[in-house]
């Protein structure tokens, strides 16, 4: 399984994403660029240059013809794939965290942080037939969650709610028509740092500064699984196909790295068995945390982005496919 | 306070304010008799002298308290001889009950005279000791309960060891299972405050409370008694658990009035407690010794009291003046004085007191070192307890240290006396062994020309190793900075051939270029872990067997007949590494060894892991705000020495049956994790079969076709990619 290495950044990466083939692989790191890659050799494909500040989020729609980013310049952009232009730029009062297309690929989510007095707010944004109309400036909701600042936030199956994961490291159901909040549950002790849905949505799965990993069912938040290691985890994505697992990745916090040894530091991602909350196995490679991993829809490869400014795109040996958990 | 206003009174009574008729009208209420003390003994006297005596009685309680106008009175009443005289006692009423108590303690006893001497009681006293009912009631005896077995735990079928893990706020105690996630016997949060201990037998577990220590035991792990020693740091047990000896930096307050606790008023101030573990008794408190000069630091070197092997003496030594034994449980200085000895830095009880032939037990013996004063060379001494005799004395010259080391069964005595030349320039060590059981005790020299960082015998044997060095590091840094280059060398008793010549420890086999500086031998013997602890970048362990058998054909190699290589049966069996090992304990039955990291040094890869003798790592366990793991240590066996050689000779027979057991408990553990497995995966399937069609529906009512999930039922395109490239271009011309 060797990796095939993505050195198109020059700053830490902060999330990858996959199209819906799996065949485009998106980047986007705090050096201000976000990045189109064919994943199967890891030739770039393009750029699209126009923030100035960190980029912290992408998404593309499941027709791989809008890209959505979210910047720490306070905007907000969505793109052409196909040619780079950027369509539609929104500002806000302050740093973009994530952004991610609807099911429908009708809306846009976007999740700004609270600063300088202004409150975090939770946008939804009309993008369809974005490519060929003007897309409005205004948002179709714009609600204003209480409580500690939301970190993570993805759409449920139909649109119906928004999961979104804070920084006290709780999950909350939001409304996404009236942004009033279901159900909220304190699942982890410590900041969620990530928040991936399984294909069909019914499941989802946080990673968190409290070293731990879980998969939680959508409609009731009710923790399922859980997976225990031992380095804060920055990123964590379910397996859709092939086999039933789970990977993580992390490390010690990069402030602390220069204390230690490397094999101090645990950047590794880690592969969990789903069901039976087992590690089955570890992949090397990272010197620095992983920030973010993605997963091929068809099972076949996997990325990571780490601190270390690098994203390892690997594709898995044949005994992967073949390996079978004694029952 | 407002006048009140008459036309604006408040509703209720409740609500008018009173505390300023209160104040005014305020009376004060008698407090009692605490504050009356009973003078006695006082010379009878006319009233010619009585003033001159309570004037003289007024001088001696001013000092104390303020005593009450009017409240110093000493009845009076006429005698058959029709003269008006005192009675000899009077009553003296002070301002407050502690000026009273202070008058009891201070001025009772006080000498008026030669025939008269002042005995000064608590009033309340006199009334509650003549309340006393004259007829003696006996107490009423309690029911006998039994209690649970304290040592229950090895009766254990499998024979396991159990170990006492604390992490974090919690307490567990574990059983062994070798390769599997140890079982637990018990666990309870926040069990202890501090650490924990076992005693010596294993049979209480020790926990530390900021208001003393409780002992845990048999199977249910009930509280078996607690002890009551506030801030209780450090403690002890005798080494029969009879006693226990608890340490506390806060001196004792004993508080003068309502004092529930266990100590009296001359507890206050000591530091040092002796219990009686059965009864829970306080037997004595001690204060702790008085730091050498006035700016010297106190410094506690634990445990403060040496308990001696039979438990009937316990002493401890106060550097450069005396060594006081005292006697259990009566807890009395040993011949009403401590022995004087000038110069003396430390001693060491002889572990076992051997009965001799008569099967009498043999006195207990301790040896102390007394270094070089003035012309006085350095000298060891072995001193029999309680005769104080004198067995064994040794000079020893340009002396810069020693430690002595008792061999655990008191056969040997090793004095590792650290030495430097003429000059004090150099430093080098040697090993004096005394060999106790012989005769006039004869003594070895076993010259060392390196400094030794670590000394240790053989648990019942007559082998010893040795970890040197002669790094130049290793006096300049400080201990840790870097890892020292080290040598390990094993020494043997070669008990010569005859009777005539002379036994000897001579070496097995010096091992360089090493970095160890630990030894950890089995309590069985034979074995040995040398390990590298404390260093920053190395973790080492290395396993040794010191009775290796070499396989059949390669001992036909040796030649027969000739002298047998003592070094031909040391075998290292294996070396790993344990990452941040701050810890290192054999299990009692020496099968096992036990590394841990704990966060007490450092907060890196905390957790611990088991290790066979045979240096295989078995079972290894990440745990985070990992402290501490300690085995529960096992009593002395029952078996006698000819049990034990019949059951080494039937070894085999025991193993295979013990195997088979192995394979059987580790079947069974796979079939329970398949099973458990297995039911996992089903109750996974049955929750997505549910939310599948729960979705489905959801999707139609939508009117949505399960677009998303056919999307991903595609049938995957094949993309064949064809890349030409052109090496080499030639153009020929064919004619």
């Amino acid at each position: 399984m060797r990796p095939i290495l993505l050195q198109g950044h020059e700053r830490s990466l902060t999330q990858i994403k996959y199209n819906r083939e799996g065949d485009l692989l998106f980047s986007v790191s705090k050096d201000h660029v976000v990045n189109a890659w064919f994943s199967h050799n890891g030739e770039r494909l393009g750029t699209y240059e126009g923030h100035i500040g960190a980029v912290w989020t992408v998404d593309v729609n499941s027709t791989s013809t809008l890209l959505v980013s979210g910047s720490a310049d306070n905007t907000a952009k969505i793109w052409d794939v196909s040619n780079g232009k950027c369509l539609k730029s929104w500002e806000f009062n302050t740093a973009v965290r994530r952004v991610q297309f609807s099911e429908d690929d009708k809306m846009v989510l976007i999740v700004t942080e609270p600063r300088m007095g202004f409150p975090a707010t939770l946008q939804i944004f009309n993008v369809e037939n974005g490519l060929t109309e003007p897309i409005s400036s205004e948002p179709l909701y714009n609600f204003l969650p209480e409580g500690p600042k939301i970190t993570v936030a993805a759409w449920s199956a139909l649109n119906r709610y928004i999961i979104a994961g804070r920084e006290n490291g709780s999950v909350v159901l939001i409304d996404a028509e009236s942004g009033s909040i279901y159900s909220t549950n304190k699942i982890h002790e410590l900041t969620i740092t990530d928040l991936q849905m399984s294909a069909d949505r019914t499941y989802f799965i946080t990673s968190s500064k409290d070293k731990s990993a879980k998969v939680v069912e959508t409609e009731s938040l009710e923790v399922l699984k859980t997976y225990s290691t031992d380095t804060p985890l920055n990123s964590a994505a379910i397996m859709p196909k092939v086999q039933e697992f789970v990977v993580v990745g992390g490390g010690q916090e990069a402030m602390d790295v220069t204390r230690t040894s490397s094999r101090q530091g645990k950047f590794e991602c880690r592969f969990w068995h789903k069901i039976l909350e087992e590690e089955v196995g570890r992949v090397r490679g990272h010197f620095g945390p992983i920030n973010t991993i993605a997963i091929h829809p068809d099972g076949r490869s996997f990325a990571s982005g780490g601190e270390d400014g690098y994203v390892r795109v690997h594709h898995f040996d044949d005994d992967f496919f073949t390996f079978k958990f004694q029952i | 306070m407002a006048r009140f206003d008459i036309n604006n009174l408040p509703e209720h009574e409740d609500d008018l304010d009173f505390s300023d008729i209160e104040e005014r009208y305020q009376l004060s209420f008698e407090e009692g008799f605490d504050n009356i003390v009973v003078v006695d003994n006082i010379p009878l006297v006319d009233e010619t002298k009585e003033e001159k005596l309570l004037q003289f009685l007024r001088k001696i309680f001013k000092n104390v308290g303020e005593i009450r106008e009017n409240h110093f009175v000493m009845p009076k009443a006429v005698n058959e001889k029709g003269k008006l005289m005192s009675k000899g006692f009077m009553f003296i009423e002070f301002e407050t009950a502690e000026q009273a108590t202070h008058a009891v303690k201070t001025i009772d006893g006080f000498k008026m005279d030669k025939s008269h001497t002042l005995a000064v009681n608590r009033f309340t006293d006199v009334e509650k000791y003549s309340a006393v009912e004259e007829e003696f009631q006996a107490p009423v005896e309690e029911e006998f309960v039994e209690k649970e077995h304290l040592k229950s735990w090895l009766a254990d079928e499998l024979g396991r060891d159990q170990m006492v893990i604390y992490r974090h706020n919690e307490v567990q105690v574990l059983w062994n299972m070798q390769k599997e996630q140890p079982q637990i016997a018990h666990n309870k949060p926040h069990w202890t405050e501090t650490y924990v201990q076992w005693s010596p037998l294993g049979s209480y577990l020790t926990t530390f409370h900021a208001q003393g220590v409780a002992l845990w035991g048999g199977e249910s792990w009930k509280k078996i008694i607690r002890f009551v020693h506030p801030g209780v740091k450090l403690i002890d047990y005798s080494p029969n658990e009879r006693y226990l000896v608890t340490w506390s930096n806060e001196p004792i307050v004993v508080p003068e009035e309502n004092n529930e606790g266990p100590f009296g008023p001359e507890d206050n101030g000591n530091q040092i407690v002796i219990w009686d573990v059965k009864s829970g008794a306080l037997l004595r408190t001690f204060p702790s010794l008085a730091p050498p000069g006035p700016n010297a630091r106190p410094t506690v070197s634990w445990p403060v009291f040496k308990w001696s092997p039979s438990e009937r003496y316990f002493a401890r030594v106060t550097p450069g003046t005396q060594i006081s034994v005292y006697e259990a449980p009566s807890m009395g200085l040993l011949n009403k004085k401590s022995i004087k000895i000038d110069g003396v830095v430390d001693f060491e009880w002889a572990p076992s007191s051997a009965a001799d032939k008569s099967g009498k037990p043999k006195d207990d013996m301790l040896a102390y070192w007394t270094p070089e004063v003035d012309n006085q060379p350095a000298r060891v001494t072995l001193l029999n307890i309680p005769s104080q005799e004198i067995v064994r004395t040794k000079n020893l010259f340009n002396v810069n240290d020693c430690k002595l080391h008792w061999q655990n069964q008191g056969d040997f005595l090793c004095v590792k006396v650290d030495r430097h030349t003429k000059n004090k320039k150099v430093t080098y060590s040697n090993l004096e062994i005394f060999r106790v059981r012989e005769r006039d005790i004869p003594v070895e020299v076993v010259e060392v020309k390196e400094s030794i960082l670590a000394f240790a015998w053989e648990p019942k044997g007559e082998r010893f190793a040795v970890i040197t060095t002669s790094d130049p590091n290793f006096t300049s840094a400080t201990p840790g900075s870097t890892t020292l280059k080290t040598s390990a060398s094993f020494y043997y008793l070669d008990k010569g051939k005859g009777k005539d010549t002379l036994q000897s420890f001579k070496v097995i086999k010096t091992l360089t270029g090493k970095s160890c500086n630990t030894i950890f031998w089995s309590p069985k013997g034979r074995n040995v872990v040398l390990a590298t602890l404390r260093s920053q970048t190395v973790w080492d362990l290395e396993f040794y067997d010191l009775d290796f058998e070499p396989l059949e054909s390669a001992a036909a190699k040796v030649p027969t007949g000739g002298e047998k290589d003592p070094s031909a049966y040391l075998q290292l069996l294996a070396s790993g590494e344990h990452y941040g090992v701050t810890d290192i304990e054999w299990d009692p039955s020496g099968r096992f060894v036990a590394t841990s990291a704990s966060m007490w040094r450092h907060t890196m890869e905390n957790g611990y892991q088991i290790w066979d003798f045979k240096g295989q790592m078995l079972y290894k366990e990440s745990l985070e705000k990992f402290k501490q793991l300690v085995w529960r240590p096992r009593p002395k066996t029952l078996l006698s020495k000819d049990q034990i050689k019949n059951i080494r000779k039937n070894l085999r027979e025991y193993s295979a049956r013990f195997e088979e057991q192995d394979m059987e408990s580790s079947s069974l553990v796979s079939s329970t994790e398949r099973a458990r497995r297995r039911q996992l995966l089903e109750e996974w399937s049955n929750w997505r079969k549910r939310v599948e069609a729960d979705l489905a529906s959801d999707r139609a009512a939508a009117g949505q076709q399960t677009a998303a999930v056919s999307a991903d039922d595609e049938e995957a395109e094949e993309v064949d990619e064809w890349i030409e490239e052109v090496i080499d271009e030639k153009e020929e011309i064919v004619a």
